[in-house]
C-alpha cells in the first residue's frame, strides 16, 4: 500500500495504517458523511427475477419516478450496491443472485419484493423456489402481488432512513 | 362444424381411415387414436394438406392405467383450414416410453418433445437434442408432472352463505 | 451499449486458426440486455456462429400446480405468466372451462372481455416498443413509452380495480360492469395516444441511427415462419396474415370490423411498424364495442340463480358479481376442452383433460414466448454481434411467458 508521502508501507507499518484508517471512518463527521453519501446513491443492480419487474420498471418510469430518490439501475454488480430481489427466485435464479451478491462491494443491501419473495406467494408449494431469506440477508420485505410502485418507493425510503442514522449490518 | 364439410377434411378423413386410424368429430377439433408405428404416415398425410405445424405436443399419466398418452396438436396458417385443429392421440407403457420421433417431418416439434422427456421422461427416439430444458441442470429427482411425484397441497375450507 | 459485466460473463477461447478465433460467451440473467434468461453465443471475431437459449430461470411450475388446487383457482395462478397482458391469458383458460361446464356468458360480458382485451393489448405492445428501446440505449423511448403505459393501466383499473392482476373473467361471464364515465375518459386518452404514436414514429422509428440498426437485420422468410410455428406480430411480418381472433371464436370479434395488419419484409423494422398498427387497429375496436355495447346481465342465468335472491338483487344493481358459493368446488364434468386467443405476443394455446373431479386432471398450456424461442437459434448466426439487442428487443420475447 502506497501512501501520498511517496513511500511504500511494508510489514507492521501498513497493518497499523489500516487499523487507524478504519478508526478514523467510524469517527463521528467522516462516518456521517458516508451515511450521507451512502442514502443518496442507492444503486441496483439490473437483475430481474421474476414478474415483479413490471411493477420496478414502472417505479422507474416518468409517473413513480424513483431515480429523485438517487435510485439509478446500473449494469455492472462491482459499482452497485442496491439487490432487489423482485418477485419468485427458483432455484437456478437462486444461484445467480447468491453469485451477483457476492460480486457487490460492501455496503450492500437487499430488499425482497413481493409475496412470492417473503414465504413463496402463490407458488407456495412448487417443487423448484427458494425463499430469497435462506440465502440472502435481507433488510425490508414489501408485501403486494405486485405491489404498487407507491411501495417499492416507500420502501426506498425507508432504506434511506435506515441508512442515514447508521443503523445497518456490519460485513 | 355446421353446414357442408369443406372437401379438404373429407379427404383426409377418409385417408387416414385407410390407415385404420379411429376418427372423430368435436366442435372444431377433429380427434383420431392412433397406434405409434402409423404416427409418421399420419403425420405425413397431413403435411401434404397444409397442417405443416404443431401447436402442442403434451402427455397425460394416467396411473391406474399403467401407460402415458401422448396427445400432438397439428394446426394451419391457411384461411380456411385455421378453424379446425387435428388432435393426434397415442398411448405408451409407464415403465419404458418411447415414441417415435416427428422433428424431421414438423421441425418446430424439437422444443416441444424436449420438453415432454423432461417432464414426463419419453424417449423420442430420432431426436437430436434430448437435454434439460427448464428444470435446474442437478435435478435428480423423477420427472416431475407424472402423478406419483406430488407436491404437497392444503385442503380448502368453504363457507356456504 | 452492450456493456459487458465481466464476472458473470465469463469467455472461453474454443479454437484459434490463423488469425481468427471462436469464443464461447454467456449473456447471462445479470444483464440489461438479456432479460430473465441465459445466452451462450460462440463467436467468431464478431460474428455469431450459434446462440443456444438457456431457458429456465422463471420455470414455476404453473402446470403442476394447477392439478392440485380448484378449477377456478387456476385464474390467478395463470395470470401471472404474462402478466403485463393478464386478461388475454385467462380469457382462453375461462373458454375452455365454459365449453366443458357448457356455460354460455350473456353478450354483455362478451363486449367487456373484448373491451379489456383491447387495452391489455395496446399496454402489451407499448411495454415491448420501450423495452426495444432500452436495448439498444434509447431511454427516451423507454420512459415515454412506460409513462404512456399508465394511462392505459389506469383505464383498466377503473374498469376492474387492479392495474395489472385483473382477474376479470370467470366462467360464466365478467366479474364487474362499466363504470360511469368511462367512454369520456377513453376518449381522452385515445387522442392523447393517436398523437403520442406520430412523436414516437418520428423519435424512434424513422430515427436515422435506429433504423440503420433495425433494416435488414434478423429477416425471417415466410416459410421458414410457417414451419416454425412462429405467433404474433412476428409472423405477420412475414407476410402470413394470421390472427387467433380470426380462428376461434370468443369474445366479440365476429360482429366487429378491423384489420390485420400484414408487412412483407420480415426484418425488425417491419416487426415494430406492425405493433404500431395494431395499436391503432385496437384504439378503433374499442370505439365500435362502446357504441355496440349491448345492455343486459354480465354473469350467466346458470349461476345467478344459485345466489340467494337478495345477492342476486345486489349483483343486478349495483354491477358487482358475488360469485355463488358453489365456485369453491365446482365439478367439472369428464371430458376434454381446447382454447386459443391472442394475446399482445402471439397466439396462446389451451388443453385441459378432466376426469370428472374438481380439480383438473391435466391443464397443458403453450405460450406464444414457448414457440417463439426457436429464433433466438435461427436469427442470429451470421449478424454480428451488436444486432444481438435489436433482434433481442424486435421479437418482443418474454421469459417468464415461455417457462411457465
Amino acid at each position: 500500500m502506497s501512501c501520498p508521502f511517496g513511500f511504500v508501507m511494508v510489514g507492521r507499518l501498513e497493518e497499523s495504517a489500516r487499523k487507524a484508517t478504519k478508526w478514523l471512518v467510524e469517527k463521528t463527521p467522516i462516518r456521517s458523511l458516508r451515511d450521507w453519501a451512502i442514502t443518496f446513491s442507492l444503486w441496483p443492480v439490473h437483475f430481474t427475477t421474476s414478474c415483479c419487474g413490471a411493477e420496478f420498471a414502472a417505479a422507474s418510469a416518468p409517473r413513480y419516478d424513483a431515480e429523485r430518490f438517487g435510485f439509478l439501475p446500473f449494469n455492472s454488480p462491482r459499482q452497485t450496491n442496491l439487490l432487489v430481489v423482485e418477485g419468485t427466485l427458483t432455484k437456478k435464479m437462486g444461484e445467480a443472485a447468491k453469485i451477483v451478491y457476492d460480486q457487490m462491494p460492501w455496503p450492500k443491501f437487499v430488499i425482497a419484493m413481493g409475496a412470492c419473495a417473503i414465504d413463496g406467494g402463490l407458488f407456495y408449494n412448487s417443487y423448484n423456489i427458494v425463499r430469497p431469506k435462506d440465502i440472502l440477508p435481507v433488510e425490508y420485505y414489501i408485501p403486494g402481488c405486485p405491489p404498487r410502485p407507491e411501495a417499492v418507493a416507500q420502501a426506498i425510503i425507508m432504506l434511506q432512513e435506515k441508512v442515514r442514522k447508521g443503523e445497518w449490518r456490519k460485513a | 362444424m355446421n353446414g357442408e364439410k369443406p372437401s379438404w377434411l373429407i379427404e383426409i378423413v377418409s385417408k387416414l381411415s385407410e390407415l385404420g386410424i379411429r376418427l372423430d368429430e368435436a366442435k372444431n377439433v377433429l380427434k383420431m387414436e392412433v397406434a405409434p408405428e402409423s404416427l409418421r404416415e399420419a403425420a405425413k398425410i397431413l403435411i401434404q394438406y397444409g397442417y405443416d405445424h404443431l401447436a402442442s405436443i403434451s402427455g397425460v399419466d394416467w396411473s391406474t392405467k399403467g401407460t402415458i398418452e401422448v396427445i400432438y396438436f397439428a394446426e394451419s396458417y391457411e384461411p380456411e383450414k385455421r378453424g379446425t385443429l387435428i388432435e393426434l392421440k397415442t398411448a405408451t407403457s409407464r415403465e419404458n416410453p418411447k415414441l417415435p420421433s416427428l422433428v424431421d417431418l414438423w421441425p418446430n416439434a424439437l422444443l416441444l418433445e424436449r420438453e415432454t422427456w423432461e417432464m414426463f421422461g419419453v424417449v423420442f427416439e430420432g431426436n437430436p437434442d434430448l437435454r434439460r430444458l427448464l428444470l435446474p441442470p442437478d435435478w435428480s429427482g423423477p420427472p416431475p408432472l407424472r402423478k406419483d411425484y406430488r407436491v404437497v397441497e392444503e385442503g380448502i375450507y368453504v363457507e356456504y352463505e | 451499449m452492450l456493456s459487458m459485466s465481466s464476472e458473470f460473463v465469463s469467455s472461453r477461447l474454443l479454437f484459434k486458426e490463423g488469425d481468427e478465433s471462436t469464443y464461447e460467451l454467456f449473456i447471462g440473467p445479470q444483464h440489461p440486455a438479456s432479460g430473465h434468461m441465459r445466452f451462450i453465443v460462440r463467436l467468431k471475431g464478431d460474428i455469431i456462429v450459434s446462440v443456444d437459449p438457456d431457458i429456465g430461470y422463471v420455470h414455476r411450475t404453473m402446470e403442476k400446480l394447477a392439478e392440485g388446487r380448484e378449477a377456478i383457482k387456476a385464474i390467478p395462478l395463470l395470470e401471472r405468466l404474462t402478466i403485463i397482458d393478464s386478461h388475454n391469458v385467462t380469457v382462453a383458460l375461462v373458454t375452455a372451462l365454459e365449453r366443458l361446464l357448457d356455460a354460455e356468458p350473456p353478450p354483455r360480458a362478451l363486449y367487456l372481455r373484448t373491451l379489456l382485451s383491447e387495452i391489455n393489448r395496446i399496454a402489451s405492445h407499448l411495454y415491448g416498443m420501450g423495452i426495444a428501446g432500452i436495448m439498444l440505449n434509447h431511454s427516451t423511448m423507454f420512459m415515454w413509452a412506460f409513462g404512456d403505459r399508465e394511462v392505459w393501466i389506469q383505464l383498466a383499473e377503473e374498469l376492474t380495480g387492479a392495474r395489472l392482476t385483473h382477474t376479470y373473467s370467470i366462467p360464466g361471464g365478467v366479474r364487474r360492469d362499466l363504470p360511469q364515465g368511462f367512454k369520456e375518459k377513453f376518449e381522452k386518452a385515445a387522442r392523447y395516444m393517436e398523437k403520442r404514436l406520430q412523436d414516437y414514429m418520428k423519435i424512434f422509428l424513422l430515427n436515422p441511427q435506429i433504423a440503420s440498426r433495425y433494416e435488414g437485420v434478423g429477416i425471417l422468410k415466410k416459410s421458414e415462419a410457417r414451419r416454425l410455428s412462429i405467433v404474433g406480430p412476428n409472423l405477420r411480418a412475414s407476410g402470413v396474415k394470421y390472427d387467433a381472433r380470426l380462428a376461434d371464436d370468443y369474445g366479440a370479434y365476429k360482429e366487429l370490423e378491423f384489420e390485420v395488419p400484414v408487412r412483407e419484409e420480415g426484418d425488425c423494422m417491419a416487426r415494430m411498424l406492425v405493433r404500431v398498427e395494431e395499436i391503432k387497429q385496437s384504439l378503433s375496436i374499442i370505439r365500435q364495442v362502446l357504441e355496440k355495447m349491448p345492455s343486459g346481465p354480465i354473469f350467466a342465468e346458470k349461476y345467478l340463480k344459485l345466489l340467494p335472491p337478495k345477492t342476486r338483487e345486489q349483483v343486478l344493481k349495483t354491477g358487482h358479481v358475488k360469485l355463488p358459493g358453489i365456485f369453491a368446488s365446482l365439478k367439472l364434468p369428464a371430458g376434454e376442452a381446447v382454447a386459443r386467443a391472442e394475446m399482445g405476443h402471439g397466439e396462446i394455446f389451451y388443453h385441459i383433460v378432466s376426469d370428472g373431479s374438481t380439480k383438473p386432471y391435466r391443464l397443458r398450456v403453450v405460450t406464444p414466448s414457448f414457440r417463439n424461442v426457436v429464433l433466438f437459434r435461427y436469427l442470429p448466426p451470421g449478424h454480428r454481434f451488436m444486432d444481438f439487442p435489436a433482434i433481442y428487443g424486435s421479437l418482443d420475447y418474454f421469459p417468464p411467458e415461455a417457462d411457465r
